[in-house]
């Protein structure tokens, strides 16, 4: 048995979204284990984003139910919860595929900002912090110091001071990432975050996903259209092609699955010839329908 | 010839030229006809002198200006460059400018005469909702252009409390500000889904609505005639009468002075507290918050950050503020009516956050000084006036579009504090 059967975090059953007569995730099931990487692949346009948004809230996924069981036990249907608390209790956290940081505040604020539900408690709803209580200015050398540690992590320590939008693309990258992981997330959702990497950046991005996995037991869900870095790390791989899951299994066997192949990684010749066959025969279907 | 526009002095020739003959159609039309009641009817008269005046003025201006200021590597240019201060100097004196406007604020009544001080109530008065606006605008970026209705319904709070319960001003004072809160919350829930242009036409429409609704509820607020006779502040118990008040109390000759200049500290110190509470906010998490929703509030959202409650106690609390201003000013007058909470009030106390700078509290107070004392300062100009402050404002929006301080301080730094350049920092969607 694989983790996402027996423990998983995250359990997709029967999604689907339409947008008017559009359907752009059309019954959808596949788990999340948790402690893994997980990644969810497919062509442009396969639905892989719209997924990501209906877990993470921002929409609200027509059929289907979407359950966040948590490391304490507690289970959420993220289907009927506003996405902010999605985040705050499901602890669900995410990335954008267009980065979205802070940009006119610096990066220490991008992380602080973060760490903002714990620091609105601890200030007593700001009225204590108003007047400077104790415990309030514990909880904010807490939250600086586990920004700081982030910072270190990312390698940006140096330009803790700058602002966000000074940063250059690779950094601004990990910094959403780390951003995300200061919300202390038990399931990290990240919408392509290699795209726009070079190779260095991409294996540095590699061993903080690791990392991320590995100490801060986070589990890991990715959209990703570098296929050489899905293969390397990932521990279960979910593909999707025209909104229906095509495949579904660890990282050797996806790559070798017929389907994917076909609808993916691309075909040898002959088959090329099969494949185009049936696509005439399927347009011409569509046309007489 | 085509080599000839190809120097300097020819493009520069060519830029004036084009200039005079756009200034020649305009000018011909809106000024070169004018219309004149005669016996008969309307003739029409030109005023062809006027037009060639015009058209040559901007001909010679255009061709200075262009050989001279536009264009780098000249003399002119480059003096004009080394005038300018650096950006390090810009910012030390930035640093002074606020104590040294404090300093005045509070040594003022010392040597200023009443004009002068009342001048300053008046100004401090509209720092006041300038930084309560800014709250809202500046931080949270939140378009409102209904705040005069939170003004209004302070100052009609304090009025009413007053006239039908006979409560004094200082037991008003936060009751003026609660209820501001609170209608700045009841308006806050259905608006704030809205965004952007939708936000401003809902606000501007509440800001009107209080003013109908107060000029219309005859009964209860006296409708246009408003409300008048509202007591005055005390200090603290000591009313400022020629008999047995302030004067008597300290020993003192009579002066009807000393009222003016309690209600200039007095507005003095609210004003303060607003500042101390807003500086203060902006470094807490809700502040944060604030700024963080006004650069991305899809962002935000997945931060777990509650967007709603969040706008809402930007909306309430600038609200409050407003309130605040609102039951001072009902004091300092004596007499309130739907009169003085028009939308123009919302529209110049709008324009001092926008041109002192989106969430800077320096430049409120500058622009407030601008705007408030120099509309003053030169009320002997008459008409003129209004075409030299459309002028300021065109200058300041090419200059410095994004209002007098621009630059962000950041809330919280690890080794050394760098303020954030204003080009970076969203002004928020809504």
């Amino acid at each position: 048995m694989t983790t996402w059967q027996d423990n998983p975090i995250l359990t997709v059953e029967h999604l689907t979204m339409r947008f008017g007569g559009l359907v752009a995730v059309d019954d959808l099931s596949f788990e999340v284990g948790r402690g893994d990487i997980t990644a969810l692949i497919g062509p442009n346009g396969a639905g892989k984003t719209t997924v990501f948004n209906c877990v993470t809230g921002f929409y609200k996924p027509t059929e289907g139910r979407i359950t966040m069981k948590r490391e304490n036990g507690q289970e959420f249907l993220l289907e009927r919860i506003p996405d902010f608390e999605i985040a705050h209790h499901a602890r669900v956290a995410r990335t954008f595929q267009n980065i979205r940081l802070f940009g006119g505040m610096t990066v220490l604020e991008n992380l602080m900002i973060a760490q903002h539900n714990k620091l609105m408690k601890d200030s007593v709803f700001s009225i204590g912090g108003i007047f400077g209580i104790k415990s309030f200015r514990k909880s904010e050398n807490a939250s600086v110091k586990k920004a700081t540690e982030w910072l270190e992590r990312i390698n940006l320590i140096d330009r803790a001071d700058d602002p966000a939008a000074d940063l250059p693309y690779g950094d601004q990258r990990r910094l959403e990432i780390a951003r995300a992981m200061c919300t202390n997330p038990e399931l990290l959702c990240l919408d392509e975050p290699a795209a726009g990497l070079n190779p260095r950046e991409t294996s540095e991005l590699n061993g903080l996903l690791h990392s991320i996995r590995d100490i801060d037991k986070t589990a890991v869900l990715l959209i990703e259209h570098d296929m050489s870095m899905v293969m390397e790390i990932s521990d279960h791989v979910v593909v999707l092609d025209y909104g229906v899951k095509i495949s579904d299994g660890d990282a050797d066997f996806v790559q070798n699955d017929p389907r994917v192949i076909a609808a993916y990684l691309g075909v040898d010749d002959d088959e090329v010839e099969v494949a185009e066959a049936e696509a005439k025969v399927g347009q011409k279907e569509g046309a007489t329908s | 010839m085509s080599d000839f526009l190809q120097t300097r002095v020819g493009a520069a020739l060519k830029d004036a030229a084009l200039a005079a003959v756009i200034t020649l159609l305009l000018a011909s039309i809106m000024v070169g006809l004018r219309t004149k009641t005669e016996q008969g009817g309307l003739v029409i008269v030109g005023q062809w002198g006027l037009v060639a005046w015009m058209v040559g003025v901007v001909f010679v201006g255009r061709l200075a200006m262009s050989l001279l200021i536009w264009r780098g590597n000249n003399p002119v240019a480059n003096a004009m460059n080394a005038m300018l201060p650096k950006q390090d100097t810009v910012s030390k004196i930035g640093k002074l400018v606020g104590p040294l406007l404090l300093l005045f604020a509070v040594t003022l009544p010392f040597y200023g005469n009443r004009y002068v001080i009342d001048m300053g109530i008046l100004v401090l008065t509209y720092i006041m909702l300038g930084w309560g606006l800014n709250i809202v605008v500046g931080l949270a970026g939140l378009l409102d252009l209904g705040y005069v209705a939170f003004y209004a319904v302070g100052a009609y709070s304090y009025a009413l409390f007053a006239q039908y319960f006979d409560l004094s001003f200082w037991v008003c004072l936060p009751l003026a500000g609660i209820l501001a809160a609170f209608w700045g919350m009841i308006l806050g829930f259905p608006v704030l889904r809205l965004r952007g242009d939708y936000l401003a036409i809902v606000t501007l429409a509440f800001g009107e609505i209080i003013r109908v609704v107060l000029l219309n509820w005859y009964e209860f607020t006296g409708g246009p005639d408003g409300i008048s006779r509202i007591p005055r502040p005390s200090f603290f118990g000591l009313e400022f009468t020629r008999k047995n008040g302030f004067a008597d109390f300290f020993g003192l000759d009579y002066s009807s002075m000393h009222r003016i200049i309690f209600l200039f500290y007095l507005i003095l110190i609210l004003a303060l507290i607003t500042n101390f509470v807003t500086m203060r906010l902006r470094k807490l998490p809700i502040g944060r918050a604030w700024e963080a929703l006004r650069e991305d509030e899809i962002a935000c959202r997945s931060l777990g950050i509650n967007t709603t409650n969040t706008k809402l106690t930007a909306f309430a609390l600038g609200a409050m503020f407003g309130g605040f201003a609102g039951a001072f000013f009902a004091t300092r007058q004596g007499f309130i009516s739907p009169e003085s909470f028009t939308f123009m009030e919302s529209a110049i106390i709008l324009a001092i956050v926008v041109l002192g700078g989106l969430g800077s509290q320096l430049g409120v107070v500058i622009a407030s000084l601008v705007m408030i004392g120099g509309f003053e300062v030169f009320r002997d100009l008459e008409d003129l006036r209004m075409l030299v402050f459309g002028l300021l404002m065109v200058g300041i929006m090419i200059w410095k579009p994004r209002g007098i301080v621009s630059s962000r301080a950041p809330s919280v730094f690890l080794k050394e504090k760098k303020s954030v350049s204003g080009d970076l920092v969203a002004e928020g969607e809504g």
